[in-house]
């Protein structure tokens, strides 16, 4: 029950992007179609959930054993990194289809701060492996759920009639604004 | 000298992180719900923009150029680290209040920017002013977004009464909404202004033809490829 209201509290309550503004270059940078949108959020699950798992392994078994959880921030940043180079050569050689399919947005996740973000949360929250792992996910699907929802208002917004010098960024971050709104339609839901 | 100036006067006006470069969005818009804060926020960036700076330029002729980025980003992980425990040390109160926006300084693109346009190619004085320049010029930005929101959304600055008893706060502007309302007001005014200096010209500069993925002008938002 615990680990349910982990996981809705991260995709819905603290959304990513929305309140918490973590991962906002992507959310404007890969917005503009669904399809790549989705990819964009595909991808993200995936590093997100594994890079989750990974950090809370090497915090518990490596950094609290030898005492020096303060180095964390380093530690992180580089499994991170190193995670990513991983994943996509396992997937290359492994799984083609699915690294075709997220091919070009995984390099791109190495600097998402979101993924820096959720391990570091992970940790401030005291969260156990099993914990981790699903707040992890939860907030990917949190940010996937927003980007497909951007990307689609995006479509749309595209042929109306917009003051000049709010074409672009401008009305996709009002759009960010309004739907930040719209979320906290959710905070109602957990306690 | 003059170049010590030069650079000061680049980092704080010409190329203004906040509102010319629009570099550092996640934290300009977390950290802005009042003027300590975003002026906290806005120093600390500071120190550890000038320390990481000074130490690459330090270390340009050792770091080969194939690991660069890595090594960079282990600096700054460093200096992050370092001025966190200061950070809680001394201003437990900043430090609670920014909470995880402080390590997240290591991904701030400002940093690893300046780090490899600038500090990778330059002497460490200069190295150093220009993160002074650099540093002042995203405070300057952080501290004027911070309180714009506080003095409509609480009417207050630095935690002070400015607005009459009768004002009531817009309080979405210190949310999570009005921080993106706020940010499009602030693109938006820069879009009228790049604008009306081009007299309405666009350009067509963009030379990507697999799409904006990856792109770091945030700014275009796509309308150079689409036209």
């Amino acid at each position: 029950m615990n680990l349910i209201l982990i996981a809705i509290g991260a995709a819905l309550v603290n959304n990513v992007v929305l309140s918490q503004f973590l991962g906002l270059c992507p959310f404007i940078g890969v917005s503009r179609k669904v399809d790549t949108a989705a990819g964009m959020g595909g991808a993200v699950i995936f590093v997100i959930t594994i890079s989750s798992a990974v950090t809370n392994l090497i915090y518990s078994l490596v950094l609290e054993k030898l005492g020096i959880t303060y180095l964390q921030t380093i530690v992180f940043i580089l499994v991170i990194a190193a995670l990513v180079q991983f994943v996509e050569m396992f997937l290359k050689k492994k799984i083609p289809s699915l690294y075709e399919a997220l091919g070009v947005y995984l390099p791109l996740i190495t600097t998402n701060c979101a993924v820096l973000g959720i391990a570091l949360i992970n940790v401030q929250k005291s969260y156990g492996f099993i914990a981790s792992v699903i707040n992890g996910f939860g907030t990917a699907v949190g940010f996937t759920i927003a980007i497909v929802i951007m990307a689609g208002i995006r479509e749309r917004i595209e042929g109306n009639d917009i003051p000049e010098s709010f074409r672009g960024t401008p009305i996709v971050l009002v759009t960010a604004g309004l739907m930040a709104m719209a979320f906290f339609g959710f905070s109602g839901l957990i306690k | 000298m003059n170049k010590v100036l030069e650079r000061l006067y680049s980092g704080i006006i010409k190329e203004n992180p906040t509102f010319v470069q629009m570099l550092g969005m996640c934290p300009t818009m977390a950290v802005t719900t009042s003027a300590i804060n975003g002026l906290g926020m806005g120093l600390t960036t500071t120190v550890i923009l000038i320390l990481s700076n000074m130490m690459i330029s330090a270390l340009r002729r050792v770091i080969p150029d194939k690991v660069r980025i890595p090594a960079y980003i282990v600096v700054v992980a460093s200096f992050v680290t370092i001025i966190q425990f200061l950070l809680e040390g001394f201003v437990p109160s900043l430090y609670d209040s920014l909470g995880i926006y402080i390590p997240l300084i290591v991904v701030n693109c400002i940093i690893l920017g300046r780090a490899e346009s600038y500090a990778s190619r330059h002497s460490v004085v200069l190295s150093m002013f220009d993160g002074i320049g650099m540093g002042l010029g995203f405070t300057l930005g952080l501290t004027s977004i911070g309180i714009f929101r506080e003095l409509f959304g609480n009417g207050t600055v630095f935690g002070w009464h400015i607005m009459p008893e009768r004002y009531e706060p817009v309080t979405i502007l210190i949310l999570a909404p009005g921080a993106f309302f706020v940010l499009a007001c602030l693109v938006a005014v820069q879009n009228k202004v790049r604008l009306s200096r081009k007299t309405g010209a666009d350009g067509t500069d963009c030379k990507r033809e697999q799409g904006c993925e990856g792109c770091s002008n945030t700014l275009c938002g796509g309308r150079k490829t689409m036209n």
